[in-house]
This record gives structure tokens, sequence and C-alpha cells, in this order.
């Protein structure tokens, strides 16, 4: 009951399992689970009365790094050629 | 044969998702939703005014019945903004490389236009096809080459943005293969082609940008014509 009820900052390390057991992992529950995380990082970093560049940066930085994930099988190839 | 050159226009997939999913759907984590508040963020606020300044941009020559075409006009103003620049970012894929996104893009909005045009005031748009004071043996020439004009308009705006684009990543991608290669052997070629690719980055955020305008700037005015 009070496990399920923190969030994932606030609980211990040996705990993880069984806060992971209280979980939502149906579909409705990952969602709800991406928008809260979205909300939760768009009112500390960009929604601030004073924001700067850094709130955006951050997302655009994990934009490249994620494309860079989901083009890697083709850029491994590109290791070893000689002439590109 | 250098096929690895074309091979950043490929969508790749992961688990069977495109790439170009995930491209077309990131620019709306960068347009946040309007709060209750009048002035919500600064994001927001430098949003606004931009849009501000497209919608005034854009509506300032259409009359009234132009201004139903405002959400539509501007919306596609941001997509072609958002995705021709986050497309700059390394390894990012960009949507509007693909001819089959910009036709499918161009195509029906401009036969929106021109079936408003028909519907509503046909004569008048029949009419365009031949401009006042032609002489009377060009006319039917000119008749064919309007035509001719008229229908090539849905291609030469898909085309135009595509390769526009196309030919800006391949040449980043051409200039920084040669900066990389010449780095070992000659430096001081290598800084001036560094250089150059620098001025080449500035000129692909600007073509960016204005590709963007251009397209919708063309549609406004074919909407001009016929409404």
């Amino acid at each position: 009951g009070l496990l399920s009820k923190q969030h994932l900052m606030d609980v211990r390390l040996r705990e993880l399992p069984a806060w992971l057991a209280t979980c939502d992992f149906s579909p409705q529950g990952l969602l709800g689970g991406v928008q809260r995380a979205w909300i939760s990082y768009y009112n500390k970093y960009i929604n601030v009365k004073r924001g700067g560049p850094a709130g955006i940066s951050m997302l655009l930085a994990s934009y490249c790094l994620l494309s860079y994930g989901w083009n890697y099988q083709h850029i491994k190839g590109q290791r070893w050629r000689k002439y590109h | 044969m250098n096929l690895s050159f074309f091979d950043q226009f490929a969508s790749p997939c992961l688990l069977g998702i495109p790439l170009i999913l995930l491209s077309l759907l990131f620019p709306t984590l960068l347009l946040p939703a309007l709060d209750k508040r009048w002035l919500p963020n600064r994001l927001s606020a430098l949003q606004l005014w931009l849009l501000n300044q497209i919608t005034k941009q854009l509506m300032m020559p259409l009359d009234k019945k132009g201004h139903k075409w405002a959400m539509i006009l501007t919306s596609l103003m941001i997509l072609l903004l958002t995705t021709n620049l986050l497309g700059l970012l390394p390894y990012t894929f960009t949507p509007t490389t693909q001819l089959s996104m910009n036709m499918a893009l161009a195509f029906p909005l401009w036969l929106a236009t021109l079936l408003t045009g028909l519907r509503t005031q046909p004569s008048a748009t029949l009419g365009h096809l031949l401009p006042e004071g032609t002489p009377t043996p060009l006319i039917p020439a000119l008749i064919l080459i309007e035509t001719t004009s008229l229908l090539i308009r849905p291609l030469a705006l898909g085309v135009r943005l595509t390769a526009n684009l196309t030919a800006g990543h391949l040449l980043i991608q051409l200039i920084s293969t040669a900066t990389l290669a010449l780095l070992p052997l000659m430096p001081t070629v290598s800084i001036l082609t560094s250089s150059i690719l620098l001025l080449l980055t500035i000129l692909e955020l600007a073509v960016a940008m204005i590709q963007a305008y251009v397209f919708v700037l063309l549609l406004s005015l074919y909407l001009q014509e016929n409404i």
C-alpha cells in the first residue's frame, strides 16, 4: 500500500522489485506512466517562468540519441568501410 | 558507386517501427499545449508570437472567405518548419526529404484550391487560363501553356521541397566526408573545408525555413486566385 504511492526516485534500491510488482503494466497503465513522466519533465524544466534553452536542448539531445539508437544497425556497417 | 550517400534518406526500422513515425510525432512535444494562463512560459510565449507573425503574414492578402484556411495553412507551416529544422540535427531523419510525403501534402491542398475555385467562381477560374491583353493569334497556344502550368503546380510544390532538402543534406554529408578524409593528409585544406561546412550549415538552416515558407506562401497564392 505505502510502497506503491512512492515515486520512483523515493524508492530504495532493495525495495525496487517489490515496487515494480505494484506497477500497472497494462497498455493504459504504461501510457499513463509515460504521460506522467512527460508532464513532470515539462513542469520541471520548460513550464517555468524564466526558462532557458536547457529544457528544450535536453529534449533535442535525447531525440538525437534516440535517432542514433534507431539507426545503429545501419551505422554499424560504416565503421570499417574504407571509402564512404 | 557510392550507395551509402543516399542511405541517409532510407527510413530505418527498429522492431518494425520506421523512424519516420518518430520524426513526425516528435515535433508535437516541442509545441506545448496552451494553459489557461495568458503567458504560460517563455517557450509558449515565443511560439505564440511566431504563430501570430505567420498568421498575419499569410492571411493579409486573403479576404474573409480565405480566413477559413488559416488553421490548415499555419499548421502546415509549423509542421514543415519543425520537420525541416529538426532534420539538421545529427542522426535525425527528415521526413520532408521523401517525395511521397511532400506530394501527399502538396497534391490534395492544391486540388482543394482548384476545386474551391471551380465551385464558387468557375468562369473566373477558367478565365485565369488566359492572361489579359494577349494578342489574338497567340490565344490557343497560351491557353495550352497556362493549363500545363496549372496542372504542374502540385508536382512543382512537392519536388521543390524534396529537392532542396535532399540536395542540402547530401552536400552536408559530402563536404563533411571530405573534411574528415583530408584531416590526416592536409590539415589546412581540411580547415578550409570545415569553414565551407559551417557556411553550408548556416545556408541549410535558412533553406529549411525559407522552403517551408515558400510552400505555404504558394498555396496561399493559389488560394487567392481561386477563392
